[in-house]
């Protein structure tokens, strides 16, 4: 079961509250070793081989490997020039599907006017731009497939900056290994550099041709696809280029890092 | 008194293989499972009991883990096979005559199945037909970890949504063919013994 709240119903109040209340548990204490002890258990397999494998360590420690390993194989395997398809405005899924580690009842909002997006790393021009600026750059949109890590998928519809020549306009270091993204809910993650300069990797700053709402991640998210949805941060407050690896909130309970598509 | 051993059936290099395969088709099938549960598209679950991995991402951690097992040794495998001539030998040709008639012949309890040197015609088509599922397995589920690099294979397939149905029934065909292996191997446990000691 994932810890997500899944977005198109289907749970009923009861399972919603249990999960709200998992939740709350794993955020209180989000444990790496606790998440993917959960990850080695082998479940119906132990009652066909009639051993538990509850407690391997190692077979943690494998699993932690190969994951890195599929990091640099989907690195190796992503092609910079290739494109995700592109729909027609009619295959467009509505309603979108809510989708966040809470339930659509907690959705931070923040007024326009108090939100900047905050630089910092190596980047040469760190100052803040504010929601405005932003929205007087060259814009651009993409009607594209968000692909979820739980398997569901839907097309929507987005607009913003291309994110590349937003890199190039603070003088962010290209060279770099990472962009790091921090959000106003308490989400962060991270993304290779290669995807940053993907050309359909958008800042984004609305949804079907209005202001992002607040479900989708008002102000500001990284709309990516060529990476699944818990790569694609929402509600950004503040993003930073680095080579050290600064990992993100899935990721560091066992999901992926790369998480490409 | 001299005893004769019987002749070797099964080399050793082709049941490191299969029991290879056995575990990853395993680790894949009820990892799978959990991660299906995570948003099915069918209106029914998979009993969590059964499924491996805790939750989405240890079962993500062993999917991805255990498909490296399943294509490697499944590439080796259909390699070897292939240029070994092996393929042609035990496992072609199929003709769908006599195929029918051993398949009426097994639903009679008349087959004869205790020769594991030499494969009747259901199993040569049972054989042949794990090898396929196993390749369409692997081809959507490449679709699935990577929609948009592989983009050939995506509109080949029908698209991310349809991938996923196809890897669905895929995976039933395999399971499938799981049960009625388990269930034969039952009936006739000389066949397991040869898989496991070679003769």
């Amino acid at each position: 079961m994932s810890r997500l709240i899944r977005p198109h119903g289907g749970l009923s109040l009861r399972d919603q509250v249990a999960l709200l209340r998992e939740s709350r548990a794993l955020l209180e204490q989000p444990s790496r070793r606790q998440f993917l002890r959960g990850a080695v258990t082998l479940g119906g397999l132990s009652l066909l081989t009639g051993c538990s494998v509850t407690d391997g360590a190692s077979a943690e420690q494998l699993l932690e490997k190969v994951s890195r390993l599929n990091d640099q194989a989907q690195g190796w395997l992503f092609d910079p020039e290739r494109l995700a398809p592109t729909y027609a405005e009619a295959e467009i899924t509505r309603p979108f599907p809510f989708n966040a580690f809470y339930d659509r009842d907690s959705i931070q909002t923040v007024a326009e006017d108090d939100w900047e997006l905050e630089l910092s790393g190596m980047i040469r021009n760190t100052r803040a731009w504010s929601i405005n600026e932003l929205r007087a750059l060259p814009q651009q949109e993409q009607i594209t497939r968000h692909i979820c890590v739980e398997g569901w998928s839907a097309i929507g519809r987005w607009g913003g900056v291309r994110f590349s020549d937003f890199l190039q306009r603070i003088g962010a270091d290209t060279t770099a290994k990472y962009v790091g993204f921090k959000c106003f809910d308490d989400y962060y993650t991270s993304i290779d550099m290669a995807t940053a300069l993907h050309p359909q990797t958008l800042l984004t700053l609305t949804y079907d041709g209005q202001p992002l709402p607040p479900e989708y991640g008002h102000p500001v998210k990284l709309r990516m696809p060529t990476k699944l949805g818990y790569k694609n941060p929402k509600y950004i407050e503040a993003m930073f280029v680095t080579n050290a690896y600064p990992g993100g909130y899935w990721e560091d309970m066992g999901y992926n890092w790369f998480g490409g598509s | 008194m001299t005893v004769t051993r019987p002749p070797i059936i099964h080399p050793l290099w082709l049941r490191l293989m299969h029991w290879a395969n056995a575990l990853a088709f395993l680790l894949l099938l009820t990892s799978g499972w959990r991660i299906y549960n995570a948003s099915p598209f069918w209106p029914f679950r998979i009993p969590g009991d059964l499924t491996l991995g805790g939750w989405l991402g240890g079962a993500l951690l062993w999917h991805f883990a255990a498909m490296w097992l399943l294509v490697g040794n499944g590439i080796l495998y259909l390699t070897v096979n292939l240029f070994s001539g092996r393929l042609m030998r035990r496992f072609l040709p199929v003709r769908p005559l006599t195929l029918l008639a051993e398949c009426l012949a097994a639903l009679r309890g008349k087959l004869n199945h205790q020769d594991p040197a030499h494969y009747n015609q259901v199993q040569r088509m049972a054989y042949l037909f794990a090898m396929v599922d196993l390749v369409v397995l692997v081809l959507s589920g490449l679709v699935l970890w990577k929609s948009v690099q592989f983009s050939g294979l995506r509109e080949l397939l029908g698209g991310y949504e349809n991938a996923r149905r196809i890897h669905f029934v895929a995976m039933t065909g395999g399971f499938a063919f799981l049960l009625v292996h388990l269930l034969m191997t039952l009936l006739f446990p000389v066949t397991l013994r040869s898989m496991l000691r070679g003769r």
